[in-house]
């Protein structure tokens, strides 16, 4: 038994220690809001917070989470209102949809780090996370929207 | 007898919608040319399945159904969109469904070709309208008043005398007993409320929660996970296998041979069922598997280009379009050029990787998955396992991405194959390396163009393509040229160059390959219109005024006229690269200005991209921006980024680690400007990525004289 923490809950996983903490999430606790897009941490699609720190769970073993705290998209805010989730909405970014949970996890950790970030700053933050429907743009000025709503975010 | 019967039955199961809701539907028949509106009880009358595309409840709920996959296209959203126009409702109080494949209820479902709103919109319109007619009636008659004096608003019938109303729920027990009106009139473009607006999209706050279901997140109980591994070629058959390693993964339940087909062809594979996606993969990295390939060609991708080349030099091709002589020209002009351009193949590489749960039992067969043509799915189905049509039930979930790949019928088959076999419900899950490694491919083409010029006009222009055409798979022998020889290339040049050919060589390969968005244009826009910029260098004229000149019709015009202010054309600087392109695809015209400069260290970096659309009649203007950026960047990526190579017959990318994609930094500013007419709708979802290509390659020569014919190409080394 690997017990770790989910969004505030406590689990006791009974599972090859070896499996990835994305497939723990989708397949054993059925949280499917992360996804699998390359098994290689090279897409971000899979990108949760593990002990605050954005991971990719896809090549992140059940063993190595043991005893910590994770944060999935769908624990990032009681009602899908967290900044980044407020400025999505407002901007339409996604398209298919599929990366931006990964992209929203990623955008979250660096938001923590940098409640102003740089165009620049979002390009080393974000380019780890791939958008087949090529919703940059989006989410770039999302970021930036959802920056400005901080209460320690600059004004727009 | 028999048909009486059935009426019963019908009549019991719908004359209990048609007390409780107003359905309205359309009724396919597979012979007729026009489809029939209707409503349940008509359905009823005339014996015929039915199945609404808009339901309204008692309660007042409104039901409306997206017959087309949402792929991130927008159809989820425009549907609706356009169907609580007429139907004078909120779209907070609408609630969407995703209809199953069924195309004698909902005409074709296939979501390619950017098809569903023009292929539909005139339909949804009527039906939306003959809906808020009937209640209007309804409500006529409960009053005792003229229709005339009453109107919808916000899902409510309005007395306009007396400002009396009823809630649309109140009426539909009445309407739902009337005959739907075969003429309505429907609103004008001035009066709309939801149409051309830009509305946020209603599956956006399910798609930044986890909420959204996505194939892969689909569950059935008692479901189970399948991986395979396939003959990494095409027509590979299993010489042998070993499978002991393979069962002792914990998790791991059994372990089989299989064929999949793709197109005419096959393919073998082992499968491995588990507990788990990660128990399935870890079984199936553990299989030792001996191949039989020698019924396939140990392809090099330099050998295809190369016979591309010969044969564009040797042959004349099969004609596709020809007018005045254009040949007896060009061997007498002086002034001329003679080209060859080429583009690579291409995987998809949709973000959600291919996947589909399947059930098979006895009597019935359900599917659910990530699927662009539930239709095809159903007939595909329904033939390959002889099970009656209806018993085959294909239900779309969201897809993460689809581009052309999510049509095919491989992996569904497969996977009720699978469950067939194992006698339960089954996920398969396709890893990234099958996506990109097992095809099919937007095929790699190339184009040879030659043109003259006499007193600074074209005198003639030729064109050739040779490349695998996508319709191969339907025969050995196809004796006319592909269809598609032309497409992208804007009709408009056909008025004013006299001697212009298009020609289709022939070049056969067993390399799967078959549509990626934008489909021939994609490749064709890139050739065609780098080569009317060449004749515009020749021509030593301005590339914009040159087109100008050629497309004279009045909306390529305006378009021109659109491109050339919004980018600042006139006023371009030194040191600054303007390259531009038109093209035409799925009935919309995209024209894009591209800006390049040279950043400190000397590498050529994109200052900005400005998309003209011109796509006529259309509904929400923010998914069209969105479409063309997206567009935009799926074209860079294609022109600069990646490009799948096979060596010995195998693709030589694996993961996004080696299949790269544009990222963040490499985006470049968009601006998308969307032409206003009220001209039959044009497609959105693709149109927007043949003119990039072009556009970019020909800002790059404008700012360092090189000319690129190749793709891909290196932004970092030009």
């Amino acid at each position: 038994m690997i017990s770790i923490t989910v969004n505030g809950q406590h689990h006791d996983i009974d599972a090859d220690p070896n499996m990835p903490l994305l497939w723990v999430l989708r397949d054993i606790l059925g949280l499917t809001g992360t996804k699998f897009g390359c098994g290689a941490a090279q897409c971000g699609a899979c990108t949760v917070h593990l002990n605050g720190e954005a991971v990719r769970s896809c090549v992140t073993k059940i063993n190595r989470a043991a005893g910590q705290n994770i944060v999935t998209i769908e624990g990032l805010s009681d009602n899908n209102n967290h900044p980044l989730q407020l400025a999505w909405n407002e901007i339409s970014v996604p398209q298919c949809g599929y990366c931006q949970s990964g992209q929203i996890m990623s955008a979250a950790v660096l938001l923590r780090e940098n409640p102003n970030p740089t165009d620049q700053d979002i390009d080393d933050a974000m380019s780890g996370n791939i958008c087949r429907c090529g919703t940059y743009q989006r989410i770039r000025s999302a970021i930036h929207k959802a920056a400005a709503m901080q209460p320690e975010g600059a004004k727009l | 007898m028999e048909t009486n019967a059935i009426s019963r039955r019908n009549f019991l199961r719908t004359s209990s919608l048609a007390g409780t809701a107003l359905c309205l539907g359309f009724y396919f028949p597979a012979n007729a040319k026009k489809e029939q509106l209707m409503s349940a009880a008509t359905a009823d009358q005339l014996g015929f399945e039915f199945n609404a595309w808009m339901r309204i409840d008692t309660d007042g709920k409104v039901t409306l159904t997206d017959h087309r996959a949402e792929m991130g296209q927008g159809s989820y959203q425009s549907v609706p969109q356009i169907i609580a126009e007429e139907l004078e409702v909120d779209l907070k109080d609408v609630n969407i469904i995703f209809a199953i494949g069924d195309p004698t209820k909902y005409g074709s479902q296939i979501t390619g070709g950017s098809s569903t709103i023009r292929g539909s919109y005139k339909r949804l319109l009527k039906l939306s309208a003959t809906a808020r007619e009937m209640l209007i009636t309804a409500a006529a008659a409960k009053w005792n008043v003229a229709a005339s004096e009453c109107y919808a608003e916000s899902g409510n019938v309005v007395h306009k005398p007396t400002g009396k109303k009823f809630h649309y729920g109140e009426l539909v027990t009445d309407a739902s007993k009337l005959t739907p009106p075969t003429e309505v009139k429907l609103k004008n473009i001035a009066d709309y409320k939801l149409i051309r607006k830009p509305l946020n999209r209603m599956d956006t706050p399910m798609k930044t929660n986890g909420v959204a279901i996505f194939g892969l997140d689909k569950k059935v109980p008692g479901m189970v996970y399948a991986a395979v591994e396939r003959s990494p070629r095409l027509r590979g058959k299993i010489k042998s296998f070993d499978d002991a390693a393979a069962l002792k993964v914990p998790g791991v339940k059994q372990v089989f041979k299989i064929q999949m087909l793709v197109f005419n062809t096959t393919r073998d594979g082992v499968v491995v069922i588990a507990d788990s996606t990660w128990a399935a993969m870890q079984g199936r990295k553990a299989l030792h598997i001996e191949w039989d390939d020698t019924g396939f060609d140990h392809i090099n991708t330099a050998d295809i280009y190369k016979a591309h080349e010969e044969l564009l030099q040797k042959e004349e091709g099969l004609s596709f379009k020809k007018q005045g002589d254009p040949d007896s020209i060009l061997a007498k002009a002086d002034k001329k050029i003679d080209v060859i351009y080429q583009t690579p193949y291409q995987a998809h590489a949709a973000m959600e990787p291919l996947n589909c749960v399947a059930s098979y039992q006895p009597d019935k067969i359900e599917i659910w998955g990530p699927i662009q043509a539930p239709d095809w799915v159903q007939g595909d189905i329904a033939g390959k396992f002889k099970m009656p049509k209806e018993k085959v039930i294909v239900n779309m979930t969201f897809l993460g991405g689809g581009f052309g790949r999510k049509a095919f019928l491989d992996y569904t088959y497969e996977a009720v194959a699978i469950s067939k076999e194992i006698g339960a419900p089954v996920q398969v899950v396709w890893t990234r390396e099958d996506d990109i490694r097992q095809g099919p491919y937007r095929a790699g083409i190339s184009y040879r163009g030659q043109g003259s010029l006499e007193n600074g006009e074209i005198s003639a222009l030729k064109f050739k393509m040779a490349g695998q055409n996508i319709d191969h798979w339907n025969g050995p022998a196809r004796g006319h040229a592909n269809e598609s020889t032309a497409e992208g290339f804007l009709k408009p040049y056909y008025d004013s160059i006299k001697n212009i050919s298009f020609a289709d060589v022939p070049y056969e390969m067993p390399l799967p390959n078959m549509w990626w968005r934008s489909v021939y244009a994609s490749t064709n826009g890139f050739a065609y219109e780098s080569f009317i910029n060449e004749m515009a260098v020749l021509a030593g004229q301005d590339q914009l005024e040159f087109r100008r000149k050629y497309l004279k019709e009045e909306r390529c015009q305006q378009l021109i006229d659109r491109l050339e202010e919004v980018s600042g054309w006139k006023s371009r600087k030194k040191n600054e690269g303007y390259g531009v392109a038109i093209t035409e695809c799925f009935d919309s015209t995209v024209g894009q200005v591209v800006k390049v400069s040279r950043k400190p260290d000397g590498k050529v970096k994109i200052d900005q991209v400005w998309a003209v659309m011109d796509c006529g009649w259309y509904v929400n203007p923010d998914i069209i921006r969105a479409q063309v950026e997206g567009s935009i960047v799926m074209a860079l990526g294609a022109a600069t980024i990646h490009e799948i190579t096979f060596k010995d017959g195998l693709v030589e990318q694996h993961n996004f680690y080696d299949y790269l994609m544009p990222r963040m930094s490499d985006m470049p500013p968009v601006e998308v400007h969307i032409m206003e007419n009220t001209a039959d709708a044009g497609g959105v979802g693709e149109p927007g990525l043949p003119p990039f290509s072009p556009a970019l390659t020909d800002a790059i020569y404008d700012l360092t004289g090189k000319r690129v014919r190749k793709l891909p190409f290196n932004m970092n080394t030009i």
